[in-house]
């Protein structure tokens, strides 16, 4: 079955035609060429493809596209501002050596964004937590979570 | 000590906004116009003969454009030993082997038209061990070797041997000995981003691979012999390396999907895309060896090692790739891992119906580790020593020749030792825990530091470009697989060239453009490509110094004309602006050319662009591209003494664990964790401690959670709820990195290779410390729970 869903994707409207099967991961890579989402397990085990739907991190390759009628969906894309410039958790990610192979990169930061956005000076432990559904295997997350916490100072 | 301009900064790499944006393009996120998606049908036992494949359901189905198996495609011989075939034909020695591909215009069909393929099997007797693989009359995995020959055992024919001196004599006249059997399991690198390639074809019959590989060139080398084999000899392969998301040693082969992605687009004329899902990542890439490792250490009464015997199985799996090889590396620490002067090392490796092994990040060290440093503590337990003095007593030392033939130049492994006594605060704690089930155990490591002469050559080549704005492209053969290397490059060219490192760019992972490279592996991708930069940095000042040595006074002049004209005031001083100056006078610095005998005369000074744009805007002009090839003096091990200096430099560390052991449940909780590591010297401090940490954590998987499952061959966990690796919440524990910097002589501005270090020695630190705990020693990682009760019952 396929239908129309209309949704606000990185702030603009929009539309497209999904069968009823789809998960959101597909329809933002396949229809929307927004590649920036990865795809690391396809089972919400590890959290490449973290994105933001009404503000809240779901796991995109397991959340059915149909879901996202009416909602608004914030992709790693959609933090990058006007003239190429980085949302300050990229900017923090970037500084303090959060990114190695980058592959869980726009999950973590997504994490992090909702994190942020609901507890702007999380402790480290809320910080672990709130990024402990992102699998990372190069950094071995030292960096990261001073990452946030630099991220947090600036939020 | 020289001051540098960025060498030993701590600066954010320059891959790093990309990948932070969602714009680095990993193979995942690639299409080309007309691509189809490749499929591959495994083997449903792991030991079969192949009675029939009907692909007959699957060619109908609408959407597919080819279906592939052995027995329509030409024969292609694969692996180190050339052992293996991407499309098996008369039999299946393990679950991943292929028997069928089809190419369909989406993924689905692909996938729905491989289910359709039906293989009748009958199915054989497996070994699923070395043990069993060695019995008298045990099934024969290959019947043949490559050429045909009758192969009559399991044993692949790769053996590593290595002897010196006299281990009997020194086993009787050995005041203290320790023996002991240890394991280590098949674990999986678990990159984050999976592997893929998308193969085509241009008309002339020559092939482009995008693809997942360490070894470009290499990899060239291999897709050409797959071109002869099926009747394109003379054409030519183009590797091309998207960003990687991860590697660790899995891209060091070329692989059975490679070959088929290229027979799939050979056969359609089309693109054809093939990229594992996590699932076929566990199932269907090769993990670490596991081994089985039988040692003996003997010490004389004051404690000086004086004997290591080493008889070490390996699990080959059914095929075999490079990971045959990894004795050679784990010779090193055998050998020479503290002074010993009587060694004798023995490894078979054994064909089963097991996953065949390749490749991982720390190449069979972290196995020699694991059954060496935890057999070290047991020896000074024996001798009544502290594991640290004892360790002091045996450390290496700098400017010493191990029984092997490796010349050890710079050593900073007393300083290691020290640095994680000092911060475990080692003499207060060790042995004086055990009521509250908390110890400190330390371990340490040997390995390459100056690359590894694994193959004929160890070579890798720079091509540096100047454009007229003054940018660099540093052209490199070399990978970025997100260890950093291209950030260390940029530093390194930057200073040895004399711009600041926003001009430098890298450019790699195309054998079409860039120059070649044996393989980023052996932690030699910043050690090689760094050396090879400086060489050409050279060239280039060369280059530049001749075209200033004409055009720097007139320049000179020309803008201090231009200043006049804005400043009438100003005075052009008397100077022979005439003057043709020798090239030998000139400085670069920070991409201003400058005459040594004036650094700071603020009128002689020209930038670097307007000298490069005098190179090109004239007659006669020149441009400004260096290139060279650095190969470093190291040697291939004589596979018959196993005697040979692989490395050119050597890199050591020690890590220490405090931990507390939960003697109800059996866990291990780490509550702290050190890791000192002699780096040569730092070239950028973040993405340094970025390899450490990572290897690290990498390495605290191996020695408390990681382990890939089987049950008579087959995968039971591949996914990442059931294979557990380290997420951030497992990291509550304080960890100390500390980088003692040994200037080697060899190294880029002195640094050494780290890539892989960090994860060796990390679990024997851990089972030390768990011992110094509750007393009780386990020899077979992962140290789970279950492992910790079982062993303190027996002890009880």
């Amino acid at each position: 079955m396929k239908k129309l869903i209309r949704f606000t994707l990185n702030g603009h409207e929009v539309s497209a035609e999904v069968e009823s099967h789809r998960m959101l991961l597909e329809v933002l890579r396949n229809t929307f060429h927004l590649t920036g989402t990865k795809e690391g397990c396809g089972q919400g085990e590890c959290g490449a493809c973290t994105v933001l739907v009404d503000g809240l991190s779901v796991d995109s390759c397991l959340y059915p596209a149909f879901e996202v009628e009416g909602k608004s969906v914030t992709t790693i894309e959609g933090l990058v501002e006007e003239g190429s410039r980085l949302h300050p958790i990229q900017e923090a990610f970037v500084e303090h050596g959060g990114i190695q192979c980058g592959f869980c990169t726009p999950g973590m930061i997504m994490s992090t964004k909702a994190l942020l956005d609901e507890n702007p000076h999380p402790t480290d432990d809320e910080i672990k937590r709130g990024i402990s559904g992102n699998l990372c295997r190069c950094t071995g997350y030292v960096q990261i979570v001073e990452s946030i916490r630099k991220a947090a100072e600036k939020y | 000590m020289t001051q540098y301009s960025f060498i030993g900064t701590e600066v954010p790499r320059p891959d790093a906004s990309d990948k932070a944006a969602g714009k680095a393009l990993y193979i995942h996120d690639m299409v080309l116009p007309g691509m189809l998606y490749g499929k591959i049908k495994y083997s449903e036992y792991a030991h079969a003969r192949i009675k029939h494949i009907d692909t007959s359901r699957a060619e109908r189905l609408p959407g597919v454009r080819a279906v592939i198996t052995g027995y329509n495609t030409p024969e292609i011989r694969i692996g180190f030993i050339r052992d293996n075939m991407p499309l098996k034909k008369d039999k299946v020695r393990q679950f991943r082997d292929e028997v069928a591909a089809v190419a369909a215009i989406d993924p689905e069909i692909a996938e729905e038209a491989v289910e359709l393929i039906r293989v009748e099997y009958e199915e054989l007797p497996a070994v699923f061990t070395p043990e069993d693989a060695l019995k008298e009359g045990a099934p024969i995995v290959h019947e043949t070797d490559a050429r045909g020959r009758p192969k009559s055992d399991n044993l692949v024919p790769v053996a590593w041997n290595f002897v010196a001196g006299d281990v009997e004599k020194a086993k009787q006249e050995a005041a203290f000995i320790a023996e002991g059997r240890f394991q280590t399991p098949l674990i999986q690198q678990s990159c984050m981003g999976t592997a893929g390639c998308i193969a085509e074809f241009d008309l002339e019959g020559n092939l482009t691979i995008h693809t997942k590989t360490q070894i470009p060139f290499l990899a060239q080398n291999d897709f050409n012999r797959a071109l002869a084999a099926i009747g394109l000899k003379g054409k030519n392969t183009r590797v091309t390396v998207p960003t990687l998301g991860g590697s660790f040693g899995t891209g060091l082969d070329t692989h059975g999907y490679e070959y088929i992605a290229i027979l799939l687009a050979y056969k359609t004329g089309r693109p054809v895309k093939i990229v594992l899902n996590r699932e076929e990542e566990f199932t269907t890439l090769s993990p670490r060896q596991p081994t089985e490792t039988h040692i003996i250490q003997g010490c004389d009464k004051e404690g000086k090692l004086t004997l290591r015997e080493v008889r070490m199985v390996l699990d080959n799996g059914a095929y075999t790739s490079w990971g045959a090889t990894t004795p050679s590396v784990m010779m090193l620490p055998i050998s020479s891992l503290y002074r010993v002067p009587n060694v004798l090392y023995e490894a078979k490796i054994v064909y089963t119906n097991n996953t065949y092994c390749q490749a991982m990040r720390g190449y069979g060290n972290p196995q020699a580790a694991w059954a060496l440093e935890c057999n070290l503590d047991d020896l000074a337990e024996k001798a009544g020593m502290d594991p640290f003095e004892f360790r002091m007593l045996n450390a290496n030392i700098p400017d010493d020749t191990t029984p092997m033939g490796l010349n050890i130049t710079s050593c900073g492994h007393e300083a290691c030792l020290k640095t994680v006594a000092d911060r475990l605060n080692w003499k207060q704690k060790r042995g004086k825990g055990r009521d509250k089930a908390r110890g400190v155990g330390m371990a340490s490591l040997f390995h390459v530091g100056g690359s590894g002469r694994v193959y004929r050559s160890d070579g890798t080549g720079i091509i540096m470009k100047l454009d007229d704005f003054g940018n660099v492209s540093v052209i490199t053969g070399g990978i970025e697989m997100g260890q950093g290397f291209n950030s260390a490059l940029a530093l390194v060219s930057a200073e040895a060239l004399g711009v600041t490192p926003d001009k430098v760019t890298v450019i790699s992972g195309d054998t079409a453009t860039c120059p070649w490279d044996v393989g980023t592996h052996a932690s030699r991708g910043a050690f090689t490509a760094g050396n090879a930069a400086i060489m050409a940095a050279q060239k280039a000042r060369d280059k530049i110094f001749r075209i200033a040595s004409e055009h720097f006074m007139p320049r000179v002049h020309y803008k201090l004309k231009k200043r006049k004209k804005k400043d009438p005031d100003f005075e052009i001083p008397d100077l022979d602006y005439n003057r043709i100056c020798d090239p030998s006078e000139f400085e670069l610095k920070e991409n201003v050319v400058f005459l040594k005998e004036e650094p700071d005369n603020p009128l002689l000074r020209v930038s670097l662009e307007e000298i490069l744009r005098e190179a090109h805007y004239r007659e006669q002009g020149s441009m400004i591209i260096s290139e060279a090839f650095y190969d470093p003096p190291n040697q291939m091990i004589d596979m018959k003494t196993g005697r040979g200096n692989l490395s050119a430099t050597y890199i050591f560390g020690t890590h220490g664990a405090e931990v507390e052991v939960d003697r109800e449940t059996g866990k291990v909780k780490i509550l702290q964790f050190v890791a000192a590591h002699d780096v040569g010297k730092v070239i950028n401090r973040q993405t340094i401690k970025g390899q450490i940490y990572g290897g690290m954590m990498q390495g605290l998987g191996y020695a408390l959670c990681e382990e890939y499952k089987t049950d008579k061959g087959r995968n039971l966990n591949p996914n990442f709820l059931d294979y557990k690796i380290f997420s951030a919440p497992d990291v509550n524990f304080p960890i100390h990195i500390e980088c003692i910097e040994t200037d080697d002589k060899e190294g880029p501005f002195g640094a050494k290779g780290v890539g892989e270090p960090g994860l060796v020695p990390v679990a024997p630190a851990v089972a030390n410390a768990i011992y110094d705990a509750i007393g009780v020693r386990i020899r077979d990682l992962p140290i789970t729970p279950e492992k910790i009760l079982s062993a303190l019952k027996k002890k009880q």
